[in-house]
């Protein structure tokens, strides 16, 4: 057996991974997949909790302004917009898709803007909220869709969608139909949203989160290699 | 397109599921999460637990149930029973549930809809009207049907989607263990009063029920307790059912 964690390197212990805790929903589905597909998940409740993680996970569910009020007070919404200006990776799933734009029409919320554009109604769909597996259409590959159907179906809930400025219309990925056609799927270079919950959303939902994980290991290298040094018990040392 | 859900519904009483009709001749069936996992390898869309433990016990029970599926089933919970305050709720979602469905306490006080919607967003918040045939239509009953709270289910309907609703599960009482099939009158009645998503419950037998739910019903997803747990029918034949009446469903591959 081999000497750990002395001797491991991150990718042997699995990919430390910071899943933002802003108080409302369930963080045990997420973590959980994160653990099923070899990352190691880490709450983040304060930005000390970003030291010596690989990849940020940004979940969440409800509405935009209470979600940036509790990043707000916890100090995460300058080291979480610092964290993507350094180009480091980063999912947003459901709200934490959303919160990418400038702002939200649901509360007037003025959100992280790492994407221009706003999160609007989805005034002409037949029900809302949208809830239940839908398919994802994708309009360009990415690696995080490696080995899913081009048209896979996802789990959905919500009321509100992110719409890309024309500007960005290059970063979406994927589109679903409910009522009409909205962004299920984008990403920019080192950041990628999904308005689905791949942590509730079976085979395909955990195949995804494990290709974000091995394409933020990818990005994480190519900024240089991060092993964790000889000794360090909580994958912090390095910092 | 969006799918019409089957969602398998287990009741759960001090930690086990029971079945039967549903508060009376209760038998044991099991661990709740290892029957969770089980239906969502099947292909399960969402799974429901209602907790009818009789006990207040019962309460941290479920809650360890819960997050015991939500480790090894990657599928949506819903989670219901004697939930009645903000805290409650919390408590349920940190658990691992993904909505929370509120009955008797939302018919008590409806502001305790208002204000889980408000921290937790409506798609958190599931209101469950049980219902039973009256001569203006519909009553709202509570405790499995042995008390009439004086509201028409209509109206209660419209009334707990203004409030903070994102979606409502109507079990007609009077079909629930009779296997007589869906009364999709008041699922229509209900789905038409509302823009949010209405799960049909009470009365499923044959898969044609659930076809019925959804094309004479307008259910946007169908639940069912009895029918899977005795096995009668697969979840995997309800939805080729559905599917083969130009239903879109999942029917995806397996994991």
């Amino acid at each position: 057996m081999k000497a750990w964690p002395e001797a491991a390197t991150i990718e042997e212990r699995g990919l430390p991974v910071a899943v933002v805790d802003h108080g409302a929903g369930n963080l045990v589905s997420i973590r959980q997949a994160l653990s099923a597909v070899g990352a190691e998940p880490r709450l983040a409740t304060h930005p000390g909790d970003l030291e010596g993680v690989a990849a940020i996970v940004l979940p969440g569910v409800g509405a935009a302004a209470p979600a940036m009020e509790r990043l707000a007070e916890a100090g995460l919404v300058p080291a979480i917009a610092s964290w993507v200006a350094d180009g480091r990776p980063l999912l947003g799933i459901c709200l934490g898709l959303q919160l990418l734009f400038d702002g939200s029409d649901e509360d007037g919320a003025q959100t992280f803007g790492f994407v221009p554009g706003r999160s609007v109604l989805l005034r002409n769909a037949p029900r809302l909220p949208h809830i239940g597996w839908n398919q994802v259409e994708r309009v360009r590959d990415h690696p995080v869709f490696a080995g899913t159907a081009p048209d896979a179906d996802f789990y959905f809930v919500h009321s509100y969608a992110g719409q890309p400025a024309a500007e960005a219309r290059s970063t979406v990925l994927a589109e679903t139909e409910h009522g009409e056609r909205f962004v299920s799927v984008l990403a920019t270079s080192t950041v990628v949203g999904v308005q689905f919950h791949p942590e509730r959303s079976g085979a395909d939902g955990l195949r995804l989160l494990g290709n974000f994980v091995r394409w933020a290991t990818a990005i994480d290298a190519d900024r240089g290699a991060r092993t964790v040094p000889a000794g360090a018990g909580g994958g912090r040392g390095g910092d | 397109m969006l799918r019409r859900r089957v969602i398998p519904c287990l009741d759960v009483a001090n930690g086990r599921v029971v079945k039967g009709t549903r508060f009376v001749d209760l038998v044991d069936e099991g661990d709740p999460a290892e029957l969770a996992a089980r239906y969502a390898d099947e292909g399960a869309d969402e799974i429901v637990f209602l907790d009818i433990s009789a006990a207040p016990e019962g309460r941290a029970t479920l809650l360890d149930v819960v997050e015991r599926t939500a480790r090894r089933a990657f599928v949506p919970l819903t989670v219901g029973g004697g939930v009645r305050t903000v805290e409650e709720f919390r408590a349920v979602l940190r658990a691992g549930a993904d909505k929370v469905s509120l009955n008797t306490a939302a018919v008590t006080d409806p502001s305790l809809i208002e204000r889980c919607a408000r921290v937790f967003g409506r798609q958190a918040v599931v209101v469950a009207i049980d219902a039973r045939r009256s001569d203006r239509g519909w009553d709202v009953v509570v405790k499995g049907g042995r008390e009439a709270t004086g509201l028409e289910a209509v109206a209660w309907a419209a009334r707990a989607v203004e409030r903070g609703a994102g979606e409502l599960l109507v079990t007609s009482i009077d079909r629930d263990g009779t296997r007589s099939g869906y009364d999709t009158d008041l699922l229509w009645a209900v789905s038409d009063a509302v823009s949010v998503p209405v799960i049909a419950s009470g009365g499923a037998a044959d898969p044609s029920d659930f076809v019925a739910a959804v094309r004479d019903g307008n259910a946007d997803a169908v639940l069912a307790a009895s029918v899977f747990h005795r096995r009668i029918h697969s979840i995997g034949e309800v939805k080729r059912a559905m599917a083969a009446a130009g239903i879109p469903v999942r029917l995806g591959r397996a994991a």
